[in-house]
């Protein structure tokens, strides 16, 4: 089944990482990235993977979920350590033909490899803790500032909107038509790639023309209910910050400080 | 020999998950070749389960499904024949619609069977007769046809691979009464000048009634009777106790005969009831006094 999809789904629940204000979280994750990206040596990461592990048990996220988020990054991060284990200039260690592992490759290669887990598993905790009209509302407020230079904020948080409700319903739709197909004979698992792209074309054209149908209704239905932009437009759930937003913003930028410090003064990776 | 025979069907969706449920659970059917069948249930009950089994869409969980005696998920070429056997027309199929003509949609079955050019062109012509589509809908786009000529394009699209057993899954869903009609009457025509096997999911008790030779109840996931329509409708209170309703005429009749009217047999369509009502006009001589 297509309803397997399951990157970045959110988990429903009431702990206090939840509770954060979805604006506070999204700025808190950003800091986070950019502490990712100075800190180089190892207690500072130590540090950090305490934090998130602790983070994770608070809001009753399970260790599978973790798993599941990294795993498709996996490529990707033996693709990055390959390429700097072989490419960064340094003292070798090993020589064989035109390949050279250094001391410095080795290093860059695991801070590399570290940073982009706790990447990812960093802001799969925003994704998995906030639903995602919570994150789109916070985004909307977030890029407010941006009105002044005439971009459509609200329009484009109303599309992420649409755009996140409709996936499911979509990929449904798929399931639908796949299984239409198959019943006429449609051979959707075996040829060539070219064989098996062509057969994509009586799944897709019925998608696209079922897409538009409810991007149609949809319009209308929004219309029938006077929708007309962000005009004038007040929210059924406000944003308040709170005392615990505070609270979260203060024991993590301790943290990330302390993270900070910890690298000016200790030994680093590189 | 049944041409349909399933052998303690079930299936669980989610398996191994807290979410496991048994959509359908031990089904065992036989359904004879020729046969026009109506499948009613309620929604849940399994009917679209059970028909998406009935040419290997779906995997059973555990049980058997013999179609003409073999078993379908014996091994793979068995089951690519089986799709081309058992025609299966979805819900709404208009949206699986896609090419740039009629024609060219309607031969998209044949050309997956690897029917030669003159006997996809024949396929074509036939399956087109079959739904009441004339000739010069041929070289229209399907997508500026109107909603009940684009069902039939694409149950056209269905009966032009030939298939021993055609199913429907309502096909009359979402039809104005005109429509529904027109669907239902070329149905009942494909199926008596083709003797094929129909299976025919449906909602209303009326049209059940009034076209089908057999009828299958469904409820919960597992076969609540099949047999003829008179033998279904006897069981006319068990039939409401699980919140499906007999055709109305048969309701009234029912009542009538708590009133001391006899039919002399059950009423499930409106033509019968009038030929009864009239004979026995005719019987009392034209008074009003029919009781």
């Amino acid at each position: 089944m297509l309803s397997d999809i399951t990157i970045g789904q959110f988990f429903p629940g009431k702990s206090i990482v939840h509770r954060i204000d979805p604006r506070a979280k999204i700025l808190l994750v950003l800091a986070f990235i950019i502490v990712l990206f100075i800190v180089r040596n190892p207690v500072s990461f130590l540090l950090i993977a305490v934090f998130l592990i602790g983070a994770y048990i608070v809001a009753k996220i399970p260790a599978n979920a973790i798993w599941r988020g990294v795993k498709p990054i996996l490529p990707l991060i033996v693709f990055t350590s390959i390429l700097n284990l072989f490419f960064v200039d340094g003292e070798p260690l090993v020589h064989w033909w035109i390949f050279k592992i250094t001391a410095e490759g080795i290093s860059v290669a695991v801070l590399m490899a570290i940073r982009i887990v706790c990447l990812i598993i960093g802001s799969l905790l925003l994704t998995y803790t906030t639903s995602p009209i919570a994150l789109t509302d916070a985004i909307e407020r977030l890029l407010k500032p941006l009105k002044v230079i005439r971009f459509p904020v609200h329009e484009m948080a109303m599309m992420m909107t649409i755009a996140l409700r409709f996936i499911p319903t979509l990929l449904e739709e798929t399931d639908k038509i796949m299984s239409a197909q198959k019943a006429r004979g449609a051979d959707l698992e075996t040829g060539s790639i070219v064989k098996r792209a062509k057969a994509l074309i009586p799944i897709l054209i019925p998608l696209f023309v079922s897409a538009f149908r409810r991007a149609e209704d949809l319009a209308l239905a929004m219309e029938c209910r006077c929708y007309r932009g962000g005009e004038g437009r007040t929210r059924m759930k406000q944003l308040y910050f709170s005392r615990l937003d505070a609270a979260a913003a203060s024991v993590t930028g301790v943290l990330f400080a302390a993270a900070i410090l910890m690298d000016i003064f200790l030994p680093k990776f590189i | 020999m049944a041409i349909i025979k399933t052998e303690h069907l079930t299936h669980l969706y989610g398996k191994g998950t807290p979410f496991e449920k048994a959509a359908i659970h031990d089904v065992n059917l036989e359904i004879e070749e020729g046969e026009l069948v109506g499948v009613i249930g309620h929604t849940g009950s399994g009917k679209s389960t059970l028909i998406q089994h009935l040419n290997g869409l779906l995997k059973p969980t555990s049980g058997h499904i013999y179609i003409d005696g073999t078993d379908i998920f014996e091994n793979t070429q068995i089951l690519q024949k089986t799709r081309f056997k058992v025609g299966l027309v979805f819900q709404y199929p208009e949206y699986q619609l896609f090419e740039e003509t009629v024609e060219k949609d309607i031969a998209f079955g044949p050309k997956n069977l690897g029917f030669t050019e003159e006997q996809i062109n024949e396929a074509v012509s036939h399956a087109m007769e079959c739904v009441g589509l004339s000739d010069k809908f041929r070289k229209k786009s399907p997508f500026e046809l109107s909603g009940g000529q684009k069902r039939r394009v694409a149950i056209a699209g269905v009966i032009a691979m030939r298939p021993k057993v055609l199913i429907l899954d309502e096909p009359t869903a979402g039809l104005d009464p005109k429509g529904r009609d027109t669907i239902l009457n070329l149905i009942s025509d494909y199926h008596r000048a083709e003797k094929n096997t129909v299976l025919l999911v449906s909602h209303s008790m009326e049209d059940v009634a009034k076209y089908c030779s057999k009828v299958l109840v469904m409820n919960q996931g597992s076969v609540f009777s099949y047999g003829t329509v008179a033998e279904t409708f006897s069981r006319a209170d068990e039939i409401e106790q699980i919140g499906l309703s007999v055709p109305q005429v048969t309701r009234l009749f029912s009542l009538l005969s708590k009133e001391g009217f006899e039919a002399g047999e059950e009423v499930y369509t409106i033509a019968r009831a009038k030929e009864i009502l009239l004979q026995k006009f005719l019987q009392k001589g034209g008074t009003n006094d029919v009781i």
